[in-house]
């Protein structure tokens, strides 16, 4: 009885513990994040890491969901004799939930345990200690452009997804299957807004690159400096920032389209 | 020259996102319809405007020429008035008339444009003054449930109001006046 209780108190000080961690450490970014505007040829070469090597996978994915999204939404509104309506479909779900919402995952995956296990193995082998030895700040020297980085990277990925997904639906629905292209076209662009749906996706995106940045940088720094404190805590990288994606997810929808 | 290579692979990164950020606000989303070609303005009023929306297309001969740009209620005549722009390299005679079409069976609405043939071309601001509502579903399937009721009036010896479906307009006009 007494084991149970104790075990409950360690589980929610550890918690708190961890909360109070996280909170610190967010507000230590939010303070550095600006200082890394004046290391800008930092902030570039992260940019390339981050963003620009994570261009093929965002690429091939976007294209094949949007391929695959074209064929199934074919089948499902042929019967209604809505097939027109297939590049609206394609575009509204890409654009507003899969873009932001697969590239984010993407993202974790690709890119934020890239930086857990960087800012890890820098870590235990105590080169962040050996620069505050030398009177350089890790936070502002590694963390903050990476974070910064992160931020700028993700929507552009984001936006490149949705916009090769529609390339590869016309390229299904119009070169293959023969949808009339400029029902396609037209349909679109007369049912998707610029600041409603483009404009909130970009936001979403926005808002997951800080999140999956966060939670990558977070687990590396708080790290234990051991080969497998490294693996565990890439490991939660992954799952962190995919739960806190899909239920920031939800939240954000439900903020910005409720009314339309 | 490897620094020179990052931020040149850097740049192309990012020009890419504003390509494709213009990709989706031009092409797949409706900023086109904000500006560019230029287009004059025509108003019509309908009876009903059934499911039209504003930034419907507006076709002729099925080719899109033009956009919904406003719809409103007509104070005067109780009558729904749209607004829409057209491209101006297209022309239409004065006694053009419009009616509100949709695509396929359950698709959106459209405002279909027939040319007329006066010699004088529509100018900006004008009325068409030909117009054709929208098909309203419950009025249709009044109008047949009133048919089959005369038909079964006029096999009764009650004194039935002509052939079966001479009533067919005046049901409709019953339809309509009772929404008004």
């Amino acid at each position: 009885m007494i084991g149970l209780v104790n075990a409950i108190g360690q589980t929610t000080l550890r918690a708190f513990t961890a909360l109070g961690h996280a909170t610190y450490f967010a507000i230590d970014l939010a303070r550095y994040t600006p200082s890394a505007i004046r290391r800008f040829g930092l902030v570039v070469g992260q940019i390339h890491a981050i963003g620009y090597r994570s261009l093929t996978i965002i690429l091939a994915s976007g294209f094949a969901v949007g391929c695959v999204l074209a064929l199934q939404m074919y089948y499902a509104l042929v019967p209604f004799g809505a097939a027109e309506s297939l590049g609206l479909v394609v575009n509204l779900s890409l654009v507003r939930e899969l873009g932001p919402v697969v590239t984010a995952l993407l993202f974790a995956g690709r890119a934020g345990t890239a930086l857990t296990a960087e800012i890890g193995l820098m870590k235990a082998g105590e080169q962040l200690s050996a620069m505050e030895l030398m009177a350089v700040d890790p936070r502002s020297r590694v963390l903050a452009p990476r974070f910064l980085a992160g931020i700028v990277s993700m929507p552009i990925l984001a936006i490149l997804y949705s916009a090769i997904g529609i390339v590869g639906a016309w390229l299904i629905a119009v070169q293959l299957i023969g949808v009339d292209p400029a029902n396609f076209w037209s349909i679109m662009q007369s049912r998707v807004d610029v600041m409603r749906d483009v404009g909130n996706g970009i936001v979403k995106s926005a808002v997951f690159g800080v999140i999956c940045t966060g939670v990558a940088l977070y687990q590396g720094y708080e790290t234990q400096a051991t080969p497998e404190g490294v693996a565990y805590a890439t490991t939660r990288t992954v799952v962190f920032s995919s739960l806190a994606v899909l239920a920031m997810d939800f939240i954000l929808t439900a903020m910005m389209f409720s009314t339309s | 020259m490897a620094k020179k290579s990052t931020e040149t692979l850097v740049g192309v990164f990012v020009l890419l996102g504003i390509l494709a950020l213009a990709f989706l606000a031009l092409k797949a989303a409706n900023l086109a319809s904000f500006s560019g070609a230029k287009t004059y303005t025509v108003r019509a009023r309908f009876d009903n405007i059934g499911g039209l929306k504003k930034n419907a297309p507006v076709r002729s001969a099925g080719v899109s020429v033009g956009q919904v740009t406003s719809i409103t209620l007509d104070k005067n005549t109780y009558q729904g008035l749209v607004i829409m722009k057209i491209n101006e390299g297209v022309q239409f005679p004065v006694d053009s008339s419009a009616k509100i079409l949709t695509a396929g069976l359950l698709g959106d609405q459209y405002v279909g444009i027939e040319p007329g043939s006066d010699d004088k071309n529509l100018a900006n601001n004008d009325l068409i003054k030909q117009t054709q509502s929208a098909v309203v579903l419950e009025n249709l399937i009044g109008q047949l449930i009133f048919n089959k009721a005369a038909d079964a009036g006029s096999a009764a010896p009650t004194p039935a109001p002509g052939p079966s479906l001479a009533p067919a307009p005046a049901a409709s006009a019953a339809a309509s006046g009772s929404k008004k």
